[in-house]
């Protein structure tokens, strides 16, 4: 971790790291078709990739708190949502540029992690956890309920035509029905219908919206290997090991733990907006336990504390989700017709199970598999490869210990 | 009279109705390598305690260098200049026996709280050198790399005091820093307490062991059921009859 040729070492982890995520997509230059490898395995849409980078972004920011310092948040949701309206609200009244919207919503979701983290930081261990899940759901139900006006509860927050020029000023009642967009306005941008984001009038949408979250995937993960290689974040993984002991030692630890909270919280907060920045529109249900929860899995289903680890765990949930949910029983039915009849419907209904709706079900199984066999994550599972092939397995040992943090 | 570094003053701690320190009135002088010894269960790791800010006292104040540590954050209190070395090693096992110096180095230098979140650790060239000087010392310099957690238990030890004197405290606790070593390591830790001593520290120490006892300290404090029976130096302490009687009747030294 901190040998000297650990430096170049991330930068050449860095450079991997984009590559891959930067090849995934389709693009053309100059009448040269490339076509991205996520479309070997079948994820080669737009809306799929885009997904992979906004939870990468998400997890990453997770890890940072959770992967470094051990305190297990179970409302980061929260901040999710909290990016997602910030962004919508920057659409409505402002500019459908999205650079804004990004900026504002990370600011907003810090803001937000700053006052949360602050109370539930009190406490550590499981009562932490309960904090800020309890945190989580309040501001769920608030979206619901009092906070209609900001989040125009059930239907969501949308991007709307605009209100009409001459409309007398009682504008603030109808925000959430009619936008405003008063810096696209002053600069005289015409709207057919509902418009969408633009990054200085590239359309954020199909790949391009894939590449403009991939570039702060990119950047986010970045950041995160310099947080995990600097002295604050040695100091963050010395909390997650005595954090008692370090007390004693004459550190303070609680604003390093707020500092790793607001962080991550800010982390969220940017992917909340890239949800909103490829799909305009915020819901109350982005706040609820389960997305909090589906974060918790990626990391740890991807390698808690690792750098790589939660990216891979946020691709590999989304891909399953998209591909076991598609299955139905009509595919199902497909895949058995070489059986006979009675065997065919049995096996339909019990793989049924499985797939579509209750594709959560294999989810669940999956991560129990790992969590019981590989309790560092998919990242430890390919260490462990990487030491079949290493000659010498006690350099190898010394590498795992050494390095957890690869 | 020299200097009063530590002053413990009135200190009463009763847990339930035992009377784990009753009207503890103690000074370390500076420079001196004060020893506390007694009995299994006369308090001697309660009035540690009560120093570091680990437990509150019911009545009295333990005062260091003119600032009162009572209802102080332990962070505060290593902040001033007390390090405290653990008796069973609280280290950090996660991270290498480097990293293990490396924070208490960057609390002394940077302070409670610093945020520096982008530059390498790795870029600590001169803190580095320090502290790999001092494992270098202590004889763990093989081992820097290394994660703490599998080190054996006397390595562990040293670490502990490795991470107390890089702080370069004005005081330093140490609770039984010998006990559990086999004997070639605890003659070889006296020997390092020596050299310490000798760069003029101010130390407490609690032990068992009468060898580190008398081979390191200036003054001795005697404690038996939460009083304080005896004080003195070395010599005196061997003559008390009351202090044979307590204690160092069944040990013969």
């Amino acid at each position: 971790m901190m040998g000297g040729n650990s430096v170049r070492g991330d930068w050449l982890l860095l450079a991997g790291f984009a590559f891959v995520v930067l090849s995934a997509g389709n693009f053309s230059i100059s009448g040269f078709d490339y076509t991205g490898w996520a479309t070997l395995i079948g994820a080669g849409y737009p809306d799929l990739l885009q997904k992979f980078a906004i939870y990468g972004i998400f997890a990453i920011g997770f890890n940072i708190l959770f992967g470094l310092t051990g305190y297990l948040s179970f409302g980061h949701a929260a901040f999710l949502g909290v990016g997602s309206y910030a962004s919508v609200w920057m659409f409505k009244l402002f500019t459908m540029n999205v650079i804004p919207a990004v900026l504002f919503s990370v600011i907003v979701a810090g803001i937000f992690a700053l006052i949360i983290g602050f109370v539930s930081l009190r406490r550590s261990g499981i009562y932490f956890s309960i904090i800020t899940l309890a945190f989580a759901q309040m501001s769920y139900n608030l979206a619901y309920s009092v906070l209609t006006p900001i989040t125009n509860g059930e239907t969501g927050l949308q991007v709307r035509h605009l209100a009409p020029a001459d409309r007398a000023p009682d504008y603030v009642l109808k925000l959430v029905d009619e936008d405003l967009r008063w810096v696209d306005q002053a600069f005289g941008v015409v709207e057919h219908g509902i418009p969408i984001t633009n990054l200085f009038g590239i359309k954020m949408s199909g790949f391009e919206g894939f590449y403009f979250c991939a570039v702060l995937l990119i950047i986010g993960f970045f950041i995160s290997i310099r947080i995990a290689r600097s002295n604050f974040g040695m100091m963050l993984k010395a909390i997650k090991s005595n954090q008692n002991r370090l007390n004693y030692t004459g550190i303070n630890t609680r604003p390093y733990l707020l500092a790793a909270f607001v962080v991550s919280g800010m982390y969220a907060g940017l992917a909340g907006s890239l949800l909103a920045v490829t799909d305009p529109l915020a819901g109350a249900e982005r706040m609820q336990w389960t997305a909090s929860g589906e974060v918790v899995l990626m990391t740890i289903m991807g390698g808690a504390g690792t750098l790589v680890g939660p990216v891979l765990g946020a691709m590999i949930i989304k891909y399953f989700e998209n591909i076991f949910s598609a299955i139905n029983d009509n595919i199902l039915q497909g895949i058995f017709s070489a059986l006979p009849e009675s065997l065919q419907e049995i096996m339909v209904a019990v793989v049924g199970m499985f797939v579509g709706d209750g594709w959560h079900l294999t989810l669940g199984l999956l991560f129990m598999i790992i969590v019981i066999f590989l309790p560092g994550g998919l990242m430890e599972g390919a260490r462990r490869i990487g030491g079949l092939f290493l000659r010498s397995p006690k350099v190898s040992a010394a590498k795992s210990t050494a390095q957890p943090a690869e | 009279m020299e200097n009063v570094v530590l002053h413990v003053n009135d200190v009463v701690k009763t847990f339930g109705g035992l009377h784990a320190l009753s009207d503890i009135d103690l000074d370390v002088r500076e420079g001196e390598t004060h020893a506390i010894i007694g009995p299994n269960g006369a308090g001697k790791s309660t009035l540690l305690n009560v120093c570091i800010g680990r437990l509150k006292p019911d009545s009295g104040v333990v005062v260091f260098d003119g600032e009162i540590l009572t209802g102080k954050k332990p962070h505060e209190i290593n902040q001033l200049g007390v390090a405290r070395i653990f008796q069973t090693p609280e280290v950090f096992l996660d991270l290498t026996v480097l990293e293990n110096v490396m924070v208490p180095a960057l609390a002394k230098r940077d302070g409670a709280f610093k945020m520096n979140a982008y530059w390498p650790i790795s870029g600590e060239k001169n803190l580095r050198g320090e502290v790999e000087a001092l494992l270098e010392d202590m004889g763990l310099a093989d081992q820097a790399n290394q994660v703490a957690s599998t080190m054996s238990r006397g390595d562990k030890r040293r670490l502990e005091l490795a991470m107390g004197l890089v702080q370069k405290p004005r005081l330093l606790l140490l609770d039984e820093p010998t006990a559990g070593m086999a004997r070639h390591d605890t003659n070889a830790t006296i020997d390092l307490l020596k050299k310490i001593k000798a760069s003029g520290m101010t130390k407490v120490i609690i032990e068992h062991d009468m060898h580190v006892v008398f081979s390191l300290a200036d003054r001795i404090s005697v404690l038996a059921r939460g009083k304080i029976i005896a004080q003195g130096t070395p010599d005196e302490i061997k003559e008390d009859p009351k202090v044979r009687e307590a204690y160092l009747g069944e040990e013969q030294v």
